[in-house]
């Protein structure tokens, strides 16, 4: 069967990149990480479910200054997909869709994800 | 042309009868999500260290026990409904595709049987 060419919706290159893509894309890059974390969380559960040895032998890789960072860019992630979800939430249920709305609740969003963020990676990982 | 089966038009339901409540339950899952992941958080901020006395003597609270397999569980479902809207979302080639949301599916699953079954042991097991 021969192939109709069909016109195209213009791909995400030909737009302006504004608040609002950048904020949805950083919802599913967000949400990625943190299934990998989820993975990891597990793994820490069982080295400690295991016992203290292999809860040792775990910590050269959870005690690291490398874990610390993977951590605090979780604690990003986390923050920022659960105050963004909460956004999509207010969608959900009709509220913020109007275009200075959308804008204000996105930075509102970066501001408070940072905050918790700074707040939680100082007081727990580092 | 319409994809909606004449049946699952009249139930109100899409072309394969499972986004309506994929969609719901995502909502749900993150709904619950807000509240359990703050207490994870807060609750990381409150541990003293992270030494293996001090984690399993926090694990052992029933409390924590309790949320944590509760937490394990919601973010593990909502995790996979993520996953398979992304996986759906950009692997086009059918083979791919099958074979992505089979393994996000069978690892969801594991890491769900996984975690809840290190928090019993730990709960269940010796104080230190």
């Amino acid at each position: 069967m021969q192939r109709v060419e069909r016109p195209l919706s213009p791909h995400l290159q030909i737009y302006r990149w504004r608040i609002t893509m950048w904020l949805s894309s950083l919802h599913r890059i967000s949400g990625l990480l943190l299934t990998l974390g989820a993975f990891v969380f597990a793994i820490w559960l069982i080295s400690l479910a295991s016992g203290p040895d292999a809860y040792g032998s775990a910590q050269a890789f959870f005690g690291s200054g490398f874990f610390k960072l993977l951590a605090a860019l979780w604690a990003l992630a986390f923050f920022y997909h659960m105050l963004n979800g909460v956004r999509h939430l207010l969608w959900d249920v009709g509220y913020g869709f109007e275009r200075p709305q959308i804008r204000k609740t996105g930075w509102t969003v970066i501001v408070l994800a940072l905050l918790a963020s700074v707040l939680f990676i100082s007081l727990a990982i580092f | 042309m319409n994809l909606v089966t004449p049946l699952n038009r009249v139930l109100g339901l899409g072309t394969a009868g499972g986004a309506g409540e994929h969609w719901w339950v995502q909502r749900l899952t993150a709904v619950a999500l807000v509240p359990l992941g703050l207490w994870l958080a807060a609750s990381l901020v409150g541990l003293d260290d992270y030494s293996y006395a001090a984690m399993v003597a926090w694990i052992r609270e029933p409390v924590t026990s309790i949320l944590l397999i509760l937490f394990a569980l919601t973010a593990t479902y909502h995790s996979h409904l993520g996953l398979q809207v992304v996986i759906e979302d950009y692997l086009h080639a059918k083979a791919l595709k099958f074979g992505a949301l089979l393994l996000s599916t069978f690892g969801h699953a594991a890491l769900a049987v996984a975690a809840v079954f290190a928090v019993l042991r730990i709960a269940f097991g010796p104080a230190q």
